[in-house]
């Protein structure tokens, strides 16, 4: 039998469009209109999953964003999504959701042995129990994960597309409720941009389900007309299915728009979702409230639900939850959906917590033949899978106890309401401050801090006549603190059967009874959170709210505890005898709701996620199959293998052709900063720690930058081009920073030095050629007249490569005679291309970072970042020869005679040579002072950079090494990670031609 | 996140920008002139207000200028944003 919970008329489902869909392997039918958990109801179905630690059977609690238990995992494959709440996904064809934390299967579920252990399970027994010893917590946790469980996450690739929109507007409302659209209405017309966000898939909210009047004519209809009105203005965007999940500073929210998710399977055009980013002149929450659970013994029964649930799902849904209902209520507006369930056929009984009631409800009460108990409470309900009895109680108020005779009541259903919360949360993330309102016994909004209006029971406001022409006034006065003109006010007469009263509501019900360990009376139920474990917490020290929350884990479940966290602090105000006030809240956060990361992602995923750099002449190393390094956001070529070569083979043949004949380097990517102005000369001299005044033009010199505390920062070589004129280059990696350092000093501490920096680095291509053949090689290429005598070292020159303009640098980072030619980056590839042809009769070889690290440590030339970590001078690295002693200030010479920075026992730049001749030392390994079996060893230092050097035939390492200047020859030892215990003698940094002759060719 | 009204471009969103930490520490003029401890202070002493702050901003994903921004710490609120050169604002008692 299907639909057998259906109503035969009413709710808002279209009954002429059936769709299928699949709940734990089992068709069943729906409506249009429906939610997965409406149609679940709809077709009997309570059970739907197990609660997160002590597997208990669970159903449907809320129709709403708020739900704890009916979290599913919906979808198939890549697609599906773990802990979505049923009440919130819309019914579609070919739907597929199941259980989750259920074992063989949510009826028959191993992991429910949990509950009956549950005495051995109090809050911070996993603290307790898997303490010691600390190291076994990773172990522990493997299988506790396993067993407190939520929903599975996809393993596959996400197929689908997320958008993001940014968007600025007059006034953002957040609720698309009576408040928010009323408040919408009076901004609209006013004539400012409105954007209404409401997370529901239709506008309404709260008055879809109720039955009121305005101007004593059907509200419905009067609803309906102001929707359309709405829909009508040019200057009012309504997002539904949209919730907003940040507020943050200066009214910047985030929102998340369910474009196609938990609607439509999916959709080869449109996204997902797309996640909104949104800034506001004015924001105006209309969120509206939540209903309160009361708190009893095993209310976490299925079938038992919120009362303002049980309406939707009759009124909206024309789902009969139950045909023998209770509603078990602490206030006057409950009674609502008792007279609405007996109208459907189903037979209530009323369980009320108060002695005095309403004339009118009474009366009303006795025509619908409903029997009220007054003054009682439930104390216990039975059910394995669904509920169906309860044990009542008479409460003694005065006393504060439960008296008389326990009586029963067989039911399939009960409705409870203990008052209602407003859904303060994004209120509270925009930093406005929360009050305790002993009418309504809940937190209330109080002081705002952003251009912000709260309005409507999102205040704490639940009276509808007031909130109908309050709420359109909000709307029309932000308008006007905008400077939009004023609209005329209108006078709606609203009226509900039973309006919302603010008394006699209280967060919950225990009386003096004991609350013994193990009872369960359920504060969170998604986190398995009782009134008991809120006991013991107290108990045991754990007082303030953001330590109970910790220990007990109430209120840090997906839902974030919006139907438990006032009921948690209104026990904890019970049994520390002081008001909620003085208890206070916890902190709430974003997001308002789970949401997927795949939304805040948006299009920044695969090669969207972070730009590649390539240079001019990336297509040609790809063609040649070079292997490439991210380096930054460049690709560069590692090394280029040739046949089967592997890494070791490629860099020693790279090696060995730049010392003997030609190699030519992609260095492109290095850092190029154009210098221009008259004080360009000055401002070096500040900026490096060695003398630019008397550079000549055409000349090149290497500098080294610290920063203030006189650490190494960057280095690289500088050439003056003109008289006013320098070309400065950087390491690939600290382009950006150095470029930034520049533009500091300039605006904030040299602002009468007239120097422009500009960042040319992808205006040049940069083909670094070196080798003893090199000058041969370039010689027939260019114009330059490249004889010893008039282009030496350290010299640059203008004229022609291959027939281009090019800038050639003569300047060497492999010790090699070598020639750094630049040309405008669109020729790169083509004077590339014209090398490697005329480079044939000299063998020519492309090669990589790799080899290029490799020739350079040869010749102990540092790569600042990997020799040099930011806490190293130029003094440790033995480069005292580029600190000027004659400049009277640059910047971080006053840090060099700081006393930490003047100690000679630091850690000093060396080289090192194992004694076996064959180890290649790890990079980062610790020289100690002496080898023991395990550690603490005492540290003397560590090793750079280390390779095998294919030109001597030997490992060659460098390393910082305390004092090691004084310690040349010396041995040290070096424990690896494998236990073996490496010994190697000190020496200098330069392996290779130490007297630099051959880059002097 | 902030909206910080640049002095050279107007109001942008915060991700334009990356605060520098407290504004109006000059560099000593003879930094060779001074004793350890006013070097000292130069580099590593800085205010920590609750309340009216001087900070430097630059705006890096807009005109790249560096200028001050006046904010009040526990608010959050800009009170003022003006550029380099320019005298470090009173701070008003009300």
């Amino acid at each position: 039998m299907s639909n057998q919970n259906r109503t035969i008329y009413g709710g808002k489902v279209n009954r002429e469009k059936p769709i299928n869909f699949v709940f734990n392997g089992k068709s069943y039918i729906g409506y249009q209109g429906d939610t997965l958990a409406s149609a679940l109801l709809a077709n009997d179905v309570h059970l739907i999953g197990r609660s997160f630690k002590y597997h208990r059977a669970r159903g449907i609690l809320t129709a709403g964003s708020e739900e704890p238990n009916a979290i599913v995992q919906l979808g198939l494959g890549a697609r599906t999504e773990p802990n979505i709440r049923a009440t919130e996904v819309e019914l579609y064809e070919g739907l597929e959701a199941s259980s989750q934390n259920c074992w063989p299967s949510v009826n028959f579920d191993i992991g429910a042995m949990n509950n009956f252990l549950s005495r051995i399970f109090p809050a911070g027994f996993y603290y307790k129990t898997f303490k010691w010893p600390p190291s076994m917590w990773l172990f522990y946790e493997h299988f506790i994960r396993k067993a407190a469980g939520l929903g599975q996450s996809p393993t596959a690739k996400n197929p689908d597309r997320y958008e993001q929109k940014f968007y600025y507007t007059d006034i953002t409302i957040v609720g698309g409720g009576i408040s928010g659209l009323l408040a919408a209405l009076g901004a609209g017309r006013s004539g400012c941009k409105v954007l209404l966000i409401d997370e529901n898939p239709e506008l309404g909210g709260y008055l879809l389900d109720y039955n009121f009047s305005i101007n004593e004519k059907d509200g419905k209809k009067w609803l309906k007309k102001i929707i359309d009105e709405l829909n009508g203005l040019a200057n009012v965007v309504i997002l539904k299915r949209t919730t907003a999940m940040g507020y943050y500073d200066y009214n910047y929210l985030t929102a998340l728009e369910k474009v196609t998710n938990h609607h439509v399977e999916f959709s080869s055009t449109l996204p997902r979702e797309r996640y909104w980013r949104i800034r506001s002149k004015k924001v105006i929450l209309a969120q509206g409230a939540f209903e309160r659970p009361l708190v009893f013994a095993d209310n976490d029964r299925p079938g038992i639900m919120m009362a303002s649930a049980g309406q939707k799902y009759l009124s909206r849904y024309g789902v009969l939850p139950g045909k023998s209902v209770v509603l078990f209520t602490n206030n006057d507006h409950a009674y609502l959906t008792a007279f609405e369930f007996v109208e459907k056929g189903a037979k209530v009984t009323v369980v009320d917590t108060r002695d005095l009631l309403n004339a009118r409800i009474s009366e009303k009460c006795k025509s619908l033949n409903i029997t009220v108990f007054k003054s009682y409470s439930v104390i216990k309900t039975y059910g394995d899978k669904k509920v169906n009895r309860i044990e009542i109680q008479q409460v003694d108020k005065n006393q504060n106890q439960l008296t008389g005779e326990v009586e029963n009541i067989h039911t399939d259903c009960v409705l409870m309401s203990g008052g209602w919360n407003p859904a303060v949360q994004l209120f509270s993330q925009s930093r406005g401050k929360l009050k305790y309102d002993l009418k309504i016994n809940t937190f209330v909004p109080d002081k705002i801090i952003e251009n912000q209006k709260i309005i409507g029971s999102n205040n704490g406001q639940f009276n509808l006549q007031e909130n109908l022409n309050e709420s359109f006034e909000a709307g029309i006065a932000a308008a006007n603190e905008l400077n939009f003109n004023s609209v005329e006010k209108v006078n709606w007469t609203g009226k509900e059967e039973i309006e919302f009263t603010h008394s006699d509501v209280e967060p919950y019900m225990l009386g003096k009874k004991k609350v013994t360990k193990g009872s369960k009376h359920f504060i969170d139920f998604q986190n398995d959170v009782t009134a008991a474990d809120i006991f013991l917490a107290q108990r045991e020290g754990y007082i303030s709210v953001e330590h109970t929350k910790r220990y007990t884990t109430t209120g840090m479940g997906t839902d974030q505890g919006k139907t438990s966290n006032v009921n948690a602090l209104a026990l904890m105000s019970h049994i520390h005898n002081k008001p909620v006030d003085e208890i206070g809240h916890t902190t709430f956060r974003p997001p308002y709701a789970p949401q997927t990361i795949g939304a805040i992602a948006g299009r920044s995923v695969d090669k969207l996620f972070d730009p590649e750099r390539k240079t001019s002449m990336h297509e040609w190393h790809v063609e040649n199959k070079a292997v490439f390094e991210d380096v930054g956001q460049w690709k560069r070529p590692y090394y280029f293998p040739q046949k089967k070569e592997d890494i070791h083979q490629a860099v020693k043949r790279e090696c060995l052709a730049v010392r003997n004949s030609l190699g030519i380097l992609d260095a492109s990517t290095l850092g190029k900063i154009d210098l221009q102005g008259p004080d360009a000369a000055k401002f070096l001299n500040m900026i490096y720690t060695n003398a630019w005044s008397k550079l000549e033009i055409g000349s090149c010199r290497y500098g080294l930058m610290c920063n203030e505390h006189g650490m190494i920062f960057d280095d690289g070589v500088t050439s003056r081009l003109g008289e006013n004129h320098y070309h400065m280059t950087t390491t690939t990696g600290g382009a950006a920073r150095v470029m930034s350092w520049l533009e500091e000093f300039l605006q904030t501490e040299w602002l009468d030095m007239k120097v422009f920096c500009t960042s040319v680095t992808e205006q040049w291509a940069v083909l670094s050629i070196s080798g003893p053949n090199s000058r041969e090689f370039l010689k027939d290429l260019t114009n330059i007249d490249l004889s010893k005598e008039n282009f030496p070292f350290m010299k640059f020159r203008e004229g022609e490569v291959c027939g281009v303009k090019a800038r050639v640098f003569r300047i060497s980072f492999t010790g090699e005679l070598s020639y750094e030619v630049n040309v405008t980056a669109r020729y790169g590839r083509y004077v590339w291309e014209k090398f490697m042809e005329h480079g044939k009769k000299y063998n020519i070889t492309p090669y990589g970072t790799e080899t290029m690290h490799v020739l350079r440590a040869e010749k102990g030339f540092i790569i600042v970042g990997q020799d040099t970590d930011g806490s190293v001078t130029p003094s440790d690295m033995n480069m005292d020869w580029i600190v000027s002693k004659k400049k009277e200030d640059f910047l971080g010479k006053r840090s060099f005679t700081r006393p930490d920075t003047a100690r000679h026992d630091r850690k000093k730049f060396v080289g090192l040579l194992v004694n076996d001749k064959k180890t290649i030392l790890p990079e980062g390994s610790h020289i100690v002072e002496k080898a023991l079996k395990q550690p603490p060893m005492k540290m003397l230092g560590h090793v750079t950079s280390s390779y095998y050097s294919p030109t001597l035939g030997y490992p060659i390492a460098l390393a910082m090494l305390k004092d090691g200047f004084n310690k040349m020859g010396e041995q040290v030892v070096v424990p690896l990670m494998n236990g073996k215990i490496i010994e190697a003698t000190v020496t200098d940094t330069i392996f290779y031609d130490k007297e630099g002759k051959r880059n002097n060719e | 996140m902030f909206i910080i009204n640049c002095p050279y471009c107007g109001e942008r969103d915060q991700t334009e920008f990356t605060c520098h930490g407290e504004a109006h520490i000059a560099r000593p003029d003879k930094p060779s002139e001074i004793s350890d401890e006013e070097w000292g202070k130069y580099l590593f002493f800085r205010e920590n207000p609750k309340g009216t702050h001087f900070e430097r901003w630059t705006h890096d994903h807009g005109c790249r200028r560096w200028f001050n921004v006046m904010r009040d710490t526990v608010t959050d609120q800009i009170i003022k944003t003006y550029k380099m050169g320019e005298a470090k604002p009173v701070i008003s008692n009300e």
